[in-house]
């Protein structure tokens, strides 16, 4: 051995008092128990962001509830022609639509057929989605190649297309209905996102487990996979909102969607083009009002993805 | 071809004790929400030109962190924080991204510890071959090429100029491994790091590696940085020794020196803990059985088998809780087209098993042994041959019988990471089996995870607890309680301690054998490790492409195994033949 001619290379051996020797894999009981959803919670509460974005949605939610409390001007009574496309004045802060009515009354009532029609998507296609995705990941075979193919199907037509055939067959125009069609478009995506959430989650250990520990099938399906596949759904759920917010206003604009009596940002962004150059802001707060709503979803999908990835959280 | 580099390494390594590479004092710590977190705390460590040092450690010992600071490749949060790292006389610490670049592949080599995931799977293994040498400026254009056909010869690979165009997935493990070996010697580096070079590979793989690995840095006068959870490969491969402990040098010097006389109690508990040939079952077998572990323990040599199988039949009277008989199973391979392959993973295999024994099945990667397991358990069906149960063919079984069987038999599996529902509270894990077989109220299912919790020796407080709190081996723990909560009569630990440091890996063997003594429990082990099994295994079966190749007791198999197979299993198990002072 050549080692006897490193002199720095002898038996050392650290002094015990810098090195002590803990008990073998002990549990550590001064930290607090915490469940995944504690920990997102723990993670979205430092975040700026997630308070922004949370106080802006519950504002926006509360306008939609009672529209009466930030107003007391009728948007859609009283309008006279004299003040057709006019600027701010006191009582009226953001001026006149073409039709003479009040443009910030108009916009505080029609939030809750965009915030309705929003939500309501979301809840369908969420709802829909994670039975559909569910149930064909889990079982396979050919309910899964069946359901494929009709997602498929459905993924190829593009919604906005869709939806203006089915909207202009369909004969009332609500925000149900405006929902109900925007569901039936898109919920293959979250079946999609749910099937493949669903598929890794069912290979995994503890489902084999649960297996042989004598739990049944389904149960197993509703109590381990599900719960584990959940979160990218979620995810995808909270910045489809905004979408969808967008999509009717686009079926407003478009003269296909909610009626011209139902009040929507969308309608009135539709009729507001006519007189875009004269005054712009007849067009202008509404799309500000639709942008900040979109944005506040999704920065809080933002936040929810980042919170329940923790490879996501470790890069910050 | 002969490399003026090379002959630049001999001369120096010749002539000089100058220290290749001088650690001192060094401090890493990673970023984090909560402030840096130290991973290592002031390291010194010296290697000399030509010489082999291993740093041994468990996980999160800070041994990897180590090695990465020494090239630069920390990961994003990890930063130096103090001392240095002199390599020929030059702190790495100091120098410039661009600087270090030069330094890392060209004089400091590096093989990672994964060859699954260190190779790109779009490129071909020649092209990631090439880059690696263009990249260190070897050679250019034609040479190149040469030079990569050259390199993969020198790693093994017989038929490299064909075998350039083929894609990382034709490649088998080992395979790649030699690969990567190759990249990293590609430039006749000064110095090798080797990050746990082998542990995802056969002990008979991994033992033609390193051999091969030896070989070549001795031609090429490189010294070799081992980072090792594997005391025994340590010792195989290594003459310096450099034992960390929660981020510290709680000891270092010559391998030998250590592993016979260790000084620092950590390190003691790891001599003590590594498994070897040497080490015998951890407990006093069954009192019927134990004259005849006598007898083998004593006189294993001069016995001739056909004495030792009748005084084997002698001791065994007794029924076999679990009867194997002549069992396959055959899966389906979709190929091109509508044709299909077949893949005989588990090829007429028979076995017994007696109720409060342990029987191990041990074999290598794609040896089928986790196939016996799962066919065992009723999660795959068999397709020909049948497994009976204390009597009763379990192939058959449904509804109300099957759940009755799936109560008595219960498995604990490999992964303590996958194994347990991320979602569910350590208590609600426990107590799932008692519900799906509605035992008890819900204040006696309570009780009954209690009692499980403080049979596994783990606090109450546990039961609010989730999985990401816990270390592997409590995690393993809870596996264990889950699968005990039914009160079964057999246990299949599938891989059950094969994720887990040597230290708790010992734990939770003793755990084991203590609750086989105290509930009669019966044991199907599967593993891939030999030196576990002589540690917990009354009966071996050792199986080899879907075949059992030899079945006798732990310790006819160990001393006077009949099958080269065998032989060469348990040569190759690393630090088998040292002697550990304990």
């Amino acid at each position: 051995m050549p080692n006897k001619k490193y002199a720095s290379q002898g038996h050392y051996v650290a002094p015990l008092e810098d090195t002590p020797v803990a008990p073998i894999d002990k549990l550590d009981e001064s930290q607090k128990a915490r469940s995944t959803w504690a920990d997102a919670w723990e993670s979205m509460r430092r975040r700026p962001t997630f308070w922004i974005s949370s106080v802006l949605i519950v504002l926006i939610v509360v306008v939609a509830l009672f529209p009466g409390l930030f107003t007391s001007v009728s948007p859609d009574k009283n309008c006279l022609l004299a003040n057709s496309n006019g600027g701010g004045e006191p009582g009226h802060p953001l001026g006149f639509t073409r039709q003479g009515c009040d443009v910030y009354a108009r916009l505080i009532f029609g939030t809750q057929a965009s915030v309705t029609v929003g939500l309501l998507a979301t809840l369908l296609v969420t709802i829909v989605g994670i039975v559909i995705g569910a149930l064909a990941g889990y079982y396979g075979g050919l309910l899964d190649s069946l359901v494929s193919r009709l997602g498929d199907i459905f993924f190829a037509i593009p919604t906005v297309l869709g939806a203006i055939v089915l909207m202009s067959v369909l004969p009332s125009r609500t925000p149900v209905t405006v929902a109900l069609v925007l569901s039936i478009f898109a919920w293959p995506q979250i079946a999609r996102i749910m099937r493949g959430a669903v598929l890794s989650a069912k290979n995994s250990d503890y489902v084999m487990a649960s297996v042989a520990l004598g739990v049944s099938r389904f149960k197993i399906l509703l109590r381990h996979v599900v719960p584990n596949a959940i979160a990218p759904v979620i995810v995808i759920a909270t910045v489809s909102l905004g979408t969808f917010i967008v999509a009717e206003s686009t079926l407003s604009f478009l003269g296909i969607g909610l009626p011209p009596s139902v009040m929507s940002w969308g309608n009135d962004i539709g009729q507001a083009r006519t007189s875009i150059r004269t005054s712009p802001q007849t067009l202008l707060y509404p799309a500000a009002a639709l942008s900040l709503t979109v944005l506040s979803f999704l920065m809080l999908g933002d936040v929810v993805r980042d919170a329940l990835d923790p490879k996501a959280r470790a890069r910050r | 071809m002969s490399l003026p580099i090379v002959d630049a390494v001999n001369e120096q390594y010749d002539s000089s004790t100058e220290p290749l590479l001088q650690i001192r004092d060094l401090e890493v710590g990673f970023q984090t929400q909560r402030g840096i977190v130290p991973a290592v705390r002031g390291v010194d460590l010296t290697l000399y030109p030509g010489q082999t040092l291993a740093i041994v450690g468990e996980s999160g010992s800070g041994k990897s962190t180590t090695a990465q600071s020494i090239i630069d490749l920390l990961p994003g949060t990890g930063k130096v924080t103090g001392g240095q790292i002199l390599f020929e006389g030059r702190d790495l610490t100091t120098l410039s991204a661009r600087e270090i670049q030069e330094v890392r592949g060209n004089l400091i080599g590096y093989v990672p510890q994964d060859p699954m995931s260190n190779l790109n799977p779009v490129w071909s293994i020649g092209f990631q071959v090439e880059e690696a040498i263009k990249a260190n400026n070897i050679a250019q254009g034609k040479e190149a090429r040469l030079r990569t056909i050259q390199v993969l010869q020198e790693a093994g690979l017989s038929d490299a100029g064909d075998r350039l165009k083929q894609f990382p997935h034709q490649f088998s493990g080992g395979m790649r491994q030699r690969v990567l070996i190759g990249i990293g010697l590609s430039s006749r580096p000064k110095l090798l790091i080797a990050d746990e070079p082998t542990s995802a590979l056969d002990v008979t793989v991994q033992r033609q590696i390193l051999d091969h690995l030896a070989t070549l840095t001795r031609d090429y006068g490189t010294s070799v940085l081992f980072i090792t959870h594997d005391l025994g490969l340590a010792a195989e491969r290594a003459e310096q020794l450099v034992v960390m402990y929660q981020g510290k040098v709680v000891e270092s010097g010559p391998s030998q020196e250590i592993l016979a006389n260790p000084q620092h109690p950590y390190t003691q508990r790891l001599v003590a803990a590594a498994p070897s040939l040497a080490s015998r079952r951890i407990q006093a077998v069954k009192q019927n059985d134990s004259a005849d572990t006598e007898i083998f323990a004593k006189g294993a040599i001069d016995t001739t088998l056909l004495e030792r199988a009748a005084e084997r039949e002698h001791a065994a009277p007794a029924k076999d809780l679990i009867s194997v008989r002549n069992v396959s199973k055959v899966y389906r391979i979709r190929k091109q087209g509508f044709r299909t392959d077949e893949l005989k993973a588990v090829n007429d295999v028979s076995f017994g098993v007696q109720k409060g024994t342990t029987t191990a099945i041990v074999g290598e990667s794609g040896s089928g042994k986790s196939t016996v397991a799962k066919l065992l358990l009723q999660l795959e069906s068999i397709t020909s041959g049948t497994i009976e149960f204390d009597g009763q063919d379990i192939a058959g079984l449904r509804g109300s019988e099957l759940l009755k069987f799936r109560r008595r038999v219960q498995p604990v599996f490999q992964d303590p990471y996958g194994s347990l529902d991320p979602q569910y509270s350590v208590g609600n894990t426990i107590a799932e089996p008692l519900l799906a077989h509605k035992v008890g109220s819900a204040r006696e299912r309570q009780t009954r995870v209690l009692e499980l919790l403080d049979q596994v020796s783990l606090p109450a407080s546990t039961r609010y607890r989730y999985p990401s709190e816990l270390s592997g081996g409590q995690r393993q723990r809870i596996a264990i309680a889950r699968a005990l909560a039914l009160k079964p009569d057999v246990l299949v630990l599938d891989e059950a301690v094969s994720a887990l440091d040597v230290l708790v890996q010992g734990q939770i063997l003793n755990l084991l054998t203590e609750l086989q003594t105290e509930l009669g429990l019966t044991y199907l082990f599967i593993t891939h490790d030999l030196a576990v099994v002589r540690l917990v295994a009354d009966n071996v079966c050792v199986m080899r492409k879907g075949q059992i190749i030899e079945a006798a007791t732990t310790d006819e198999v160990f001393d006077n195994p009949r099958e080269t197979y065998t032989q060469d299993l348990l040569a190759a198990i690393p630090g088998g033949n040292f002697e550990f002072g304990r």
